[in-house]
């Protein structure tokens, strides 16, 4: 096993050890947001696909490269755009007891009386 | 690597860690999403200026990236809250598919005899990463209804689906050994989408968050495999967190289900309901209907009413409704809470987001644990297009496929009032027995619109 690999390996094991421990105590609430932000994250083929893409010089990779980094954009953007979507409606909340009906306007409150 | 990048990494990677634990707690949520987005732009500003583009090269990144964007953060802006399981299963799907690729190009790259280290991530990162992303595709299918949310059975199934795992590795080992030729890897990668279609297939909808969670596990660990094959250190961290995060994530989900992920994944369910126990109890008894105006007069003389939403509220987008109808009973001095089943909805947390979108106050939204208990001192329970989440029989009856399930115990308020388009069961296919319960009554129709009556009679009394 050559050194690199075992640095790789050891990065691997350590971080299976921070995956489970950073999230264990999650609320129900968050997991689907979580799941999103994860999902996001893993996004990060992007990094990969860009650098097999990089060298592409023939049609078969071309195609390969263009359709990875295709997919891996849409991972990325759409994964982190979606799990904020979902993460802003936690934020519009807490309205006072007396506020008027009108929609709108209990959001622009609560978004300011934090 | 160079310095530069392996520190570039090595910032984003805490930022990724940072993220999530930030993820985890409510106020932080957004913030951690936002500071995993920095991470993730961190290590690609890092990656692409040291890269040495072909011309070609160039030209396909730019174009993928130009034409992948925006299709990722217009359908993220515009699906709607309810379509949101079905969204992050295809980003999931997309992102297993890319990681399947990587491997699948440098394999090509490497000629007929790659080394081990590389070649073993590779099929790896193929087989996973294949089976995320048709797994992903059909599990977008189901919650989409493009596909039926019933779980599809044949006989022998398993058997099918042994073989073609069976044939996997087969594969995987003729290229580890005899030779990487890419036609055998290419049929690796098609079989490995074979299996992603066929083990979702037999899978319920209502467990689709389980598998959903599953896949995005995969797929990280698919992301992972492709750092092994590409060296970098950024997607073997990454991707490793995701993994394992998402696979204690799945562990928890199926906790709430009350089920082990064997028992959702591998068909006991599924066989229940395909068989003819399911609905056929429902003959001889008889339910009790209201009109909205009965209800509605309960309602205003209650002095607590808890409301129990479920996927039909979702689906009705009846939420508004619902949070006009508690701000009107709150204004007659009724106390109003939201009874918030782990699984309600599609996922996990699925229904405090509807509900947030609603501005309902988040401390009228109640979990299981924390009500409870309430449900015998409460006037009204209203079930809001919750079925399963209600249903007795995980409590009382050992045969049923719901048997063990944690559920909300609205059986023990003084009335139950059902709001549901028909008497059909619910996700699971079973009969509620609730349904039949004297203390019950039923207003059928669309949730939105039964709630709107309901505002309207609260009001006219």
């Amino acid at each position: 096993m050559s050194s690199e690999l075992l640095n790789e390996f050891t990065f691997f094991v350590l971080a299976i050890f921070v995956g489970i421990e950073v999230i264990s105590k999650v609320p129900t609430i968050l997991h689907t947001p979580l799941m999103s932000g994860t999902n996001a994250i893993h996004g990060i083929i992007l990094v990969g696909a860009i650098v097999i893409a990089a060298s592409a010089n023939d049609p078969l990779h071309i195609v390969l490269g263009l359709v990875a980094v295709t997919l891996a954009t849409i991972n990325v953007v759409g994964g982190f755009v979606v799990t904020d979507r979902m993460l802003e409606m936690f934020r519009a909340r807490r309205p006072t007891r007396a506020a008027p009906e009108v929609p709108g306007e209990r959001l622009r409150q609560s978004g300011s009386a934090k | 690597m160079s310095l530069a990048i392996s520190l570039a990494y090595l910032v984003a990677a805490v930022l990724f860690i940072l993220g999530l634990r930030q993820l985890s707690s409510p106020r932080g949520a957004r913030r951690g999403n936002q500071t995993a987005a920095v991470g993730m732009v961190i290590a690609l500003g890092a990656t692409i200026p040291l890269l040495h583009f072909t011309t070609a090269g160039l030209v396909i990144v730019l174009i993928g990236i130009a034409i992948g964007a925006p299709i990722g953060a217009l359908t993220a802006r515009r699906v709607h809250m309810t379509a949101m399981p079905q969204m992050v299963a295809i980003f999931n799907g997309v992102g297993g598919g890319a990681a399947a690729l990587v491997a699948v190009t440098e394999l090509l790259d490497q000629g007929m005899h790659p080394a081990f280290a590389l070649a073993f991530p590779s099929v790896l990162s193929i087989v996973i990463g294949g089976v995320s992303f048709a797994g992903s595709v059909v599990a977008f299918s189901k919650l989409q209804g493009l596909l039926t949310g019933t779980p599809m059975t044949y006989p022998g199934q398993q058997v099918v689906n042994g073989l073609i795992a069976l044939a996997i590795i087969a594969l995987a080992v003729a290229v580890l050994t005899a030779g990487s030729v890419p036609a055998f890897f290419v049929a690796l990668l098609i079989l490995a989408l074979v299996l992603g279609v066929a083990f979702v297939l037999p899978i319920g909808g209502a467990d689709m968050p389980v598998v959903i969670s599953l896949l995005n596990a995969f797929t990280g660990l698919a992301v992972a495999a492709s750092g092994f094959v590409l060296n970098n250190f950024a997607l073997i961290v990454a991707g490793t967190l995701v993994g394992a995060s998402g696979t204690l994530l799945t562990k928890l989900m199926s906790d709430a289900m009350g089920r082990s992920l064997a028992n959702v994944l591998f068909g006991a369910f599924g066989q229940v309901v395909a068989g003819p126990a399911g609905v056929a109890g429902a003959e001889g008894k008889s339910v009790r209907s209201g009109s909205p105006e009965d209800v509605g007069t309960m309602l205003a003389y209650a002095r607590k009413v808890i409301i129990v939403p479920g996927y039909g509220l979702a689906v009705a987008q009846a939420q508004h409704a619902a949070r006009e109808l508690a701000d009107e009973l709150e204004r007659r001095g009724v106390d109003v809470e939201y009874a918030i089943h782990p699984v309600a909805g599609r996922m996990p947390g699925h229904m405090n987001v509807l509900l947030a979108e609603a501005n309902v106050p988040y401390e009228q939204l109640k979990e299981m644990d924390e009500i409870n208990d309430e449900f015998k001192f409460t006037d009204v329970a209203l079930v809001v297009g919750a079925n399963d989440v209600v249903n007795p029989a995980a409590r009382n009856t050992p045969g049923s496929p719901i048997y063990g399930m944690p559920i909300l115990n609205a059986d023990e308020a003084k009335n139950i009032v059902f709001m549901k388009r028909s008497m059909r069961p619910g996700f699971a296919g079973i009969d509620n027995e609730l349904l039949y319960d004297p203390k019950t009554i039923m207003l059928f129709g669309d949730a939105k619109d039964s709630l709107t009556k309901l505002v309207a009679a609260v009001k006219a009394v």
